[in-house]
């Protein structure tokens, strides 16, 4: 999935934004950087405020004033799309990236039905009748699992319950065949019993079309069950990205092997969970260094110095720890 | 069981969703109820945690309400240590000083206005424990006892992150030296790494003042880590009760299994989940018999018609028609 020689999807590169407030300027996302490849699911996972929401929202343009992309770039398809106009991003969201939300009702106009919208949506994108339009429409909510999709269709969203609506919202996403879904927390409004198969159907329509994902959840297990690879972000900046297995199974950053340690699971026996002391610093006060050196139990001077780049390792793995520094690897032997 | 401390029968809570008299009148509709909880029945042992799982709508938290005394049963009785909880009946102090109550939202359940000191030791002053002198020594000594500083009585709850607030909630729960907790969701509006902390505090306090819990929570794995027994709900029901690690070794009830299938883990297994059948039905017009039977592979004619009633099982008790038929009696 991973292959060098694959141009990526999507490329971001040392992106910050920034909001100015009061209380100065915050970053909200402090160079960060990584790849989607054709048809890979990405996990983006992170505690709340560390900004997984913030990444999707700048991928899409829809960050909200006055905040703002202050440096960085976002490629798609080797193409810049952040500095696009507002017109031909307009062109690129819906056409070429698909959205999935958290809260299907806010997703949804209540004062159209569900054939509306989605015939609207595909005629905005493509160039076919409205008949043609609304016969993908049906096939497109049978696919996501809409039960008597045909008749289904002329119901207004609040017809349908909260699992059904984030199915209607998949379809909507999907209906221009877009190129990558950004899926933000699609499932948390949704029971368990729900949730798994909204997930399944995601994935499953998304393989079938090879659609990307950039799935944004704070739920571990999820992205265990779903993404190839998963990005880990602590106060808004990139603390490890490898392939999903690894990073679950031995992570590399003790952020992450704090926070896998502290989920309790199905079938393993903890007595006690792992705890990471204190929490995430707020936007005003990330401290010098790596974010995370005040919590951290393995901390020695450069963490307290200097923020740690990315670094790669083997296995298509990346890790902004000064731990794997190679230059650096003496010293902490002598600490 | 020899003698529980709390002892649930028959407990069932009916809310009325009618319409306004005048729309029922003119549109020819009947009342129409909720049923929130029907027939739920189980014990709470002295020194252990209980914990009621089930999705939203299947009534655990108007099973919280109603054990605590804020909301009175339709029907049924609640006994803590042999004496009646009834809101319809009020609930004498020195029993009611004896339970408290963990809310899931620390931003709602603290007053915005009160210094962390006053929150923590009112229920102190309500029930006239202690002096105004050694209440806020009390309340300093109990921020420390929950992981926070004692010099932080002077401070107010926005000064506090989402965790520490659950801290306070927890010290304030904690300052009428009760020997029950109902904690309602206690970790759902925190982060994992934030929650592991909490659930830990809870153990601790449980192991160091012999504190009896019911849980409430959706998330299974919480719910594994911490219970002595577990209820499963459904649709206001008890369909399944059962010694904690037992139920996710062999769950009887079909919608126990369905649970546990559908629950995305961490161990990577590669199991492939076994899709799932539809949805909760609505509580207001709830399917005839066995509520679940509309979602169940194994439901046959009888399971349409009739209420199943608990039975035994090896770890606990299920309630459903079908495992009659394949343990021989």
């Amino acid at each position: 999935m991973t292959d060098a020689k694959t141009e990526p999807l999507l490329s971001v590169r040392d992106l910050v934004v920034e909001f100015p407030t009061r209380r100065g300027v915050l970053r909200a996302l402090d160079r960060v950087s990584f790849d989607i490849m054709p048809g890979e699911v990405l996990g983006m996972v992170g505690e709340s405020g560390a900004g997984k929401s913030i990444t999707g929202a700048s991928i899409i343009g829809l960050i909200e004033p006055p905040g703002r992309i202050a440096s960085g770039e976002i490629r798609l398809k080797g193409e810049r799309i952040d500095t696009l106009g507002p017109e031909a991003m307009r062109r690129v969201r819906g056409r070429r990236i698909g959205m999935v939300f958290q809260d299907p009702l806010t997703s949804l106009n209540p004062l159209y039905t569900v054939a509306q919208q989605l015939t609207e949506t595909i005629r905005t994108h493509i160039d076919i009748s409205k008949g043609e339009a609304r016969k993908r429409a049906i096939a497109l909510l049978d696919r996501v699992g809409i039960p008597a999709a045909a008749r289904r269709i002329d119901d207004y969203p609040h017809h349908f319950s909260g699992g059904m609506r984030q199915r209607v919202v998949i379809a909507l996403a999907l209906c221009a065949e877009p190129e990558l879904v950004i899926a933000d927390e699609p499932t948390t409004a949704l029971d368990v019993s729900v949730q798994s198969q909204i997930i399944e159907v995601l994935k499953d329509i998304c393989a079938e079309r090879g659609a990307a994902v950039m799935l944004i959840t704070h739920d571990m297990g999820v992205i265990a069950e779903t993404a190839d690879r998963v990005a880990v972000l602590y106060a808004g900046r990139m603390a490890e990205i490898g392939p999903v297995r690894d990073v679950i199974t031995e992570a590399l950053h003790p952020y992450t092997a704090g926070l896998m340690g502290s989920i309790p699971t199905l079938t393993q026996e903890t007595d006690r969970l792992v705890q990471i002391p204190g929490a995430m610093p707020r936007l005003h006060a990330i401290p010098q260094g790596c974010a995370f050196n005040p919590r951290c139990e393995r901390a020695f001077a450069p963490c307290r110095e200097t923020r740690p780049d990315l670094i790669s390792r083997e296995g298509g793995r990346d890790v902004a720890c000064w731990l794997y520094d190679p230059a650096r690897t003496g010293e902490l032997r002598d600490a | 069981m020899p003698d529980p401390l709390v002892k649930i029968e028959g407990l069932t809570r009916r809310f009325d969703v009618s319409k306004p008299w005048l729309n029922r009148v003119i549109e020819r509709d009947d009342k129409q109820f909720l049923t929130a909880n029907a027939d739920v029945s189980f014990e709470i042992a002295k020194g252990e945690t209980f914990a009621l799982v089930g999705e939203s709508g299947s009534g655990k938290s108007t099973i919280a309400k109603m054990v605590v005394g804020l909301l009175p049963p339709s029907a049924g009785t609640i006994r803590f240590d042999g004496q009646r909880i009834d809101a319809s009946l009020g609930i004498p102090r020195s029993l009611r000083r004896r339970f408290q109550m963990i809310f899931q939202d620390p931003f709602a359940s603290l007053n915005p206005r009160w210094r962390v000191g006053e929150i923590i030791s009112e229920p102190i002053r309500t029930f006239g424990l202690m002096n105004a002198t050694d209440a806020r020594a009390e309340a300093a000594r109990l921020l420390e006892v929950v992981g926070l500083s004692a010099s932080d009585v002077t401070k107010y709850p926005h000064e506090f992150s989402g965790g520490q607030r659950q801290r306070i909630a927890i010290a304030r729960a904690l300052s009428s030296k009760p020997e029950f907790i109902v904690c309602d969701e206690p970790t759902s509006a925190l982060d994992v790494s934030v929650q592991a902390q909490i659930l830990n505090l809870m153990r601790d306090l449980q192991d160091e003042f012999g504190l009896t819990y019911l849980l409430i929570s959706h998330d299974l794995s919480v719910v594994r880590h911490m219970a002595t027994r577990i209820g499963v709900l459904y649709l206001g029901r008890l369909v399944e009760v059962a010694q904690g690690k037992r139920l996710f070794a062999e769950p009887q009830h079909p919608y126990t299994r369905m649970l546990l299938d559908a629950v995305p883990d961490l161990a990577l297994s590669g199991r492939r989940r076994r899709p799932v059948e539809g949805e909760i039905p609505n509580p207001i017009s709830p399917p005839s018999g066995c509520a679940f039977h509309p979602r169940c592979p194994l439901a046959f004619d009888r399971c349409r018609t009739e209420i199943p009633q608990p039975r035994p099982t090896p770890a606990g008790q299920a309630a459903c028609h079908a495992l009659d038929d394949m343990v021989p009696a």
